[in-house]
This record gives structure tokens, sequence and C-alpha cells, in this order.
């Protein structure tokens, strides 16, 4: 059991939760996850590991509770106990020590996978420039915790309601445009934000690195469930990733296997038991 | 004058039938298929063997269960005393009674397998395991006191459960990590509850836990910790007992599409996850009109059989040989066929084809014939050149194997592995390239069955006991 010591609603329906968790806290690094099953007849699934803290021994996840699972996890109150963590899984980032300037790109609840990649490269010593996008202002999450890992922090909303109205490729374009050199750019987000960021890059030969979050059961590389194709080979995300060459990843067909199981599980828009549960 | 064992004697050629729920019954839940023999059934089926002096079939065990003296237990209807027998070799008896490729290993060498079948021997291990359970009698006993030496074992399944065994008992301090939330390894993801109910592997791993042994769940070695830190951490001696987990797919055009699984998905869905009862379950899993499962092994046959039971009208075998290279156990064919299963034998398929949506329509076969025998010594298929087909399904199963997981190699430099994956390891005691590190079962040879796997953990749980015991300067 992993029980959770602190508990917090970042923005609607996005929670964070520092878990107890004292082996995974001491080796996880960037861009590796662990697998949650909440109770007994749970599912299991991926969440990207957001923070560490190895003194205290816990780790820190964000999620957006919209399916069952996520909701039934985001209704657990500090002092509950998790009933499976799992990690820490996958392939933590890799970072060139000659990198000197990066764009972290972070699309809604990627910015929470997104944020510990721009403290790992600024804790390199990289100029780091993120750039963070959400539907609107009022889903814009770990803002001062971005704004302390770069050197600018750009905040892009759809519908223009804080920052630049637009969307994360937008103000990426326009840095590139500008004449900033970037050697290497993250992008973390829904696939298609990712898919549109590597198109960006593509033409400008800047190396582009995304994280893939497709559907997965063990995460240890025995089930398959999480492949995808990279450069025309199958990769799996639980072993080979999570994080991937953005310019070799095939898109359309993660898009598709990722929606795979929606008509079966009907993932609702947004948790109403949450709701209720803060309420209370 | 005739002896009185001389006149129980069974002179049938075949075994005692194994009663069975009826197909049409059966393919509409997950209830275990074999429903075991009666004391009666037990104590006929045990009166073919003819004790011979040579025991030919306890040299095809590879753990070296003393088959006729169990078997002469049941004949004189002392059933508690069979299982002991069975136990002092074999940690899992209910498990290999069920799983166990029999025909391949001790039933081969039986003589009364000459002229007519040979004796049920796993039919037998299998009632008298479940005699004990159901009579509570089931538990391992440690055989010395506790000697304070720490040992991992990595993985729960046949293997490590096996070492775990054997290691407790000759009162070492042992701790088995296990990646999943549940222990058993395969015996819990692949194996589906109609072939091995789940409550018999949690019974054979309360044993082990009786006995001392300490099982961490959600641990997986190579990540959480290297098998180095392990050291560190005080444990002397490692058994690697990782199985093959990595399961490997065919490179075929539309092998992307959505309703493509490996067996592994497909099998840990429905076993570990009990896909098969969502909504109660939050897994889900798809239900299809007709499936192809490609592949002729036990894995190939619990896909296809999910498949129907999951209710799929038509779900059909795609096997490149015939049916006398499969590799399964002849028993799950024989039920797979009597469920309805469609062999589409000597066949291999060539393209998966499918939708806009991504959905699969159907797949491109082509016919094989046999030419001459490869490297395993079974015939090799060649393509029929113009030969092609194509069958309307929706989904498609890949079982054609699985490389060995790759965690502990990639976390473990001075590990040596073969090119493809697996750890080498020495055949008689299972040392690796590292001292004190042990491995076997799949993680070494590729996926192979339950019982080699065993054999392989109380190979490693030997050299390990020697291992530390000269260490210590003990022997």
């Amino acid at each position: 059991m992993y029980k959770i010591l602190e508990r917090e609603i970042l923005a609607d329906n996005v929670v964070r939760m520092e878990v107890e968790a004292p082996h995974i806290a001491n080796k996880v690094q960037s861009g590796q996850f662990v697998i949650i099953r909440v109770h007994d007849t749970g599912e299991r699934f991926p969440l990207t590991v957001a923070g560490k803290d190895k003194e205290k021994g816990t780790i820190t996840i964000i999620f957006a509770a919209i399916g069952k699972s996520t909701c039934e996890l985001g209704q657990l109150k500090k002092g509950d106990e998790i009933l499976d963590v799992v990690g820490p899984l996958g392939v933590a980032s890799h970072f060139d020590p000659s990198i000197k300037k990066a764009a972290v790109v972070g699309g809604g609840l990627g910015c929470a996978i997104a944020l510990p990649q721009a403290v790992h490269l600024h804790e390199m010593g990289v100029s780091v420039d993120t750039i963070a996008g959400f539907r609107d202002k009022d889903l814009i999450i770990l803002e001062p915790e971005m704004k302390a890992a770069s050197e600018n922090l750009y905040i892009a909303t759809d519908n223009g309601s804080a920052g630049y109205h637009g969307f994360v490729t937008d103000v990426l374009r326009e840095q590139i445009e500008k004449g900033v050199k970037y050697d290497i750019v993250v992008a973390i987000g829904p696939i298609i934000m990712m898919k549109n960021v590597a198109e960006l890059t593509r033409p400008y030969g800047i190396k582009t690195i995304v994280s893939m979050n497709p559907i997965m059961i063990d995460g240890t590389g025995m089930c398959g469930c999480c492949r995808l194709i990279v450069g025309n080979e199958v990769k799996f995300a639980c072993v080979d990733g999570p994080d991937f060459d953005g310019h070799e990843v095939d898109y359309d067909t993660s898009m598709r296997r990722l929606g795979m199981y929606n008509k079966l599980t009907e993932r609702e828009a947004s948790c109403n038991l949450l709701k209720m549960a803060e309420e209370a | 004058m005739l002896e009185p064992r001389e006149m129980k004697r069974n002179m049938s050629n075949e075994k005692t039938p194994m009663p069975s729920l009826q197909p049409d019954e059966r393919i509409r839940g997950f209830e275990e298929v074999a429903t075991g023999y009666t004391d009666e059934m037990a104590v006929n089926e045990a009166n073919r063997c003819l004790n011979c002096k040579n025991r030919p079939c306890v040299s095809g065990c590879p753990v070296q269960v003393q088959i006729p003296d169990f078997i002469m237990h049941i004949r004189e209807g002392d059933f508690l005393a069979a299982y002991q027998k069975i136990i002092e070799t074999n940690g899992l008896p209910a498990v290999c009674g069920r799983v166990c490729p029999q025909e391949s290993q001790c039933e081969k060498y039986c003589v009364r397998g000459i002229k007519g079948e040979p004796v049920g021997i796993g039919r037998l291990e299998r009632f008298a395991a479940d005699y004990a359970i159901e009579n509570g009698k089931t538990g391992q006993t440690k055989t010395e006191a506790p000697n304070g030496h720490k040992v991992a074992v990595i993985g729960s399944g046949p293997a490590g459960l096996t070492c775990a065994a054997d290691l407790a008992k000759l009162g070492y301090d042992v701790t088995v990590f296990e990646a999943f939330h549940t222990a058993g390894g395969v015996l819990k993801y692949g194996i589906p509850q109609f072939r091995l109910p789940k409550e018999i592997v949690d019974l054979e791993i309360e044993s082990l836990k009786s006995m001392g042994v300490k099982i961490e769940l959600n641990m997986v070695i190579g990540k959480v910790f290297t098998v180095e830190e392990l050291f560190a951490d005080g444990f002397e001696a490692v058994f690697i007992g990782s199985g093959a987990g990595l399961p490997s797919f065919m490179h075929l055009p539309g092998e992307e599409l959505n309703d493509v699984y490996s067996a592994n998905e497909y099998l840990t869905r429905i076993n570990l996850m009990h896909a098969y009862l969502f909504p109660i379950y939050d897994t889900p899993i798809k239900h299809y009109k007709s499936v192809a499962v490609v592949g002729g092994g036990n894995v190939a046959m619990d896909a296809a059989r999910c498949a129907k039971r999951l209710g799929s009208e038509h779900v059909y075998i795609v096997y490149r040989r015939s049916q006398d290279e499969m590799p399964a156990r002849k028993e799950e064919v024989h039920h797979a066929m009597e469920e309805g299963i469609e062999f589409h034998l000597l066949t291999n398929p060539v393209e998966i084809l499918g939708n806009e949506n991504n959905d699969v329509t159907g797949m491109r076969l082509v016919r094989m014939e046999l030419g001459e025998p490869d490297a395993t010594g079974r015939r090799r298929p060649v393509v029929i050149e113009g030969s092609e087909y194509d069958l309307e399904v929706d989904a498609v199963i890949i079982a054609i194997g699985q490389t060995p997981n790759p965690l502990i190699k990639n976390t473990t430099p001075d590990l040596e592995t073969q090119k493809w994956g697996g750890i080498v390891a020495n055949e008689e005691t299972g040392a690796t390239s590292i001292p004190g590190v042990y491995a076997g079962g799949d993680a070494v040879t590729g996926a192979a069955t339950v019982i080699l796997a065993m054999g392989a953990g109380k190979t490693g749980a030997a050299s390990i006991d020697k291992y530390l015991k000269e260490k210590h300067g003990e022997s």
C-alpha cells in the first residue's frame, strides 16, 4: 500500500498527489513513469512521475480525473492508500551535455510531464524556454514551477483568455522565425500537438523529443499493448520509451490505438464524483 | 496363486477417461474443463501401472517425481501419502498435474505406452494434489533450521517459486521479488482459469509463505533495484527467473491495426486483469465475431479457447506446420477441437487486412508444405506459390512466442546474454557469468514449459546451496 501524503486540486479535474514510495523516489528520473492500480478490481494504468523527494521518500503524480480509474484515484484523500504503485518504469530522459538552448513544449496536462524535463535541462545549465498551452486560463497549472525552471515562460491559451492567443506551435514558430537557435525541442501533450510540433521543427532540422502515452497494462514489456511505430519499427513505449524521436513516430497509428476502447469504457468529459467528493 | 496386487492390475490399453464439462457447456464460461478423477477412477488408473523396476517415467520428469512410488500409494488408497511422495521433489503438484506436457515427458517413457496408452501420470498427480487440497493437508515443511543467509529470487513464476521453496526448506531466508501486483507469473497472467484455476496457484503460494518465504510485489528488479544493489542490501545469492516476457511479432503488413494483439496482451487482459468479467473488473476486452490466432503452442490454444468463451462465432488456429508438429499439449489441441476451434494447418499469414478506421477486416494466408527437417528436427514448412487466400476475421492474435524480458539484462552490465536476449547459464548448475547469480526458466531458454522452468528452479536452488556452503566453509 502506498500512502497519499499530500493532495490538492490544481485546476478543474486536475489533481496533484504526493505518494509515499521511498524505493521509487530513490531511483526515478525525469521521463519515467509508474503503473497504478487503485483497488482490487481496478485496471493498471501509467502515470508519468512529475516530481520526487528522496528525503521524504515520496513521488508526485499529476493527473486529470477524466476516466473511471483516474476518477477513482482522484477521489482518494490525504492519508488514504493506493493499492499498487510500480516503478520507476521506462527509460529515463537522456540529454546531450552539449545542449545550450532548449524549448520545452507542454500541452495541458502534458505540462506536468514537461516540467520535470524542463527542470532536468535547467539543472544541466541549459537555457530553457518553456511554452505551455491550455484551452482556457482556468486550466493553467504549474505556472510558478515552470517559470522557476525557465529562461522564458510563454503561456498560450486556445481562447486567448490568458497569455498568447493561439497554440503552442504558433509560439514556437515565432521564436524559431525570430532566430532563436534551439538545440532541442521537447514536446509533451496530446498526440496531435506533438505531431504538429514535430512537423514544425522537421524542416529546421531541430532534434525533437516527444513522450508517448499509449494504453498500457503491465508496463514492463510483457504484453505489447503499448506498441507504436517509430522509424518503421515496432517499439514498446514501456521499455523502449516513453520518449522517442519526434520525427520518427507514426502519430496517426498511435492516435487510433489510443481510442480503441473509448466506446467500451465511455470516458466521461469530467468526473462528477470528484466534484461531489470535493463538495462533501 | 496370484498376489493380491496382481489381482488388482488393470490391463486396459486405454487411460481411465478424464471427466470433463461438455464442450457446449464449457465454452459459455471459464470453469475448469477437466473436472478430475474420483477416488475409484484414480485407483483404477493407478492399477494400470506395472511398477516396473527400471522406472523410465522418472527419468522423463525434469524434477524426478518418484512416480511409481506415488502411484503405489494411490493403489493402496493412501492418497495423502501419494501427495507427500510427490512434494518431496515437486512443490507445485496441482499445477503440474494440469499443465505439464506429460506426453513428451514421463508418459512418453511409460512401458504401458508401447502397446496402448501410457499410464495417466499427470491425471494421477493432479488427483493426489487435489485430494490434499480438499482435505486441507497441503503445505511443504522446512527440513532444516533457519541459517540466516539471505537469498533473492527474481520472479514468482514456476522457476522462482520452485527455487524459493527448495531454498526455504534448506533453511535460507528467501525473498521473492515480483513485478506484478500478484504472485505466480505465467501461472497467473498466461494460463487461463479453465485450464488452471487461480485459486490453486494461490494455495501453492500460501504454502510457500508458510515456510517463511517473503514475497515482495510490485518490484521490478532492474528498475527499482539492480542485481548489484540486491547484493549490497545483504543478499548473498540471486536467482533470476524473470521469464520470457517480451512478445514477438511477425513484422507483417497490417500488424499495427487496432485489433491485432500479442497473445500475452490478450491473455493478460483476461487472466491477470479479469477482463472477461468487465465491467465488474475495469480492464476492458473487445468481443469479436471471428478471431484468427497465429501459432501452434499452448499459448495459441489458450488464446483461441478464450476467444471462443468470449463469444466469437469463428475462432481459427493458423499454424504453418501440420498437427503432428504442434508444440501444444495433445489434450489442449483435443479440447480446442472439441470446442469448435477451426484449424488452418500448413498455413501462414502474409498480411493482415484492415479498413480506414484501423479495424481488422481479414487476413491473407498462404498454404505451406513440409520440406526437409530443420534444426529443431521438425520438417521445415515451405510456401506453395500462388496459394494465397483470404479469411474474414475482425481480430488477430499473434502467439508465435516470446523472448526474455530485457529489464534485468539492460541494468546488469556483467550479465552475459545470448544474441536473442536469453541469459547465458550453465546447463548443469544454472550459474551465470556473475558469481552468486543463477538463472533458469524461460529467461534462459526462451518460452518453454512450466515443468522445465521448475526443473531449472530446483537446479538453481541446489547450486546456490552449494555455493553458499562453500563460501562459508561448511562443506
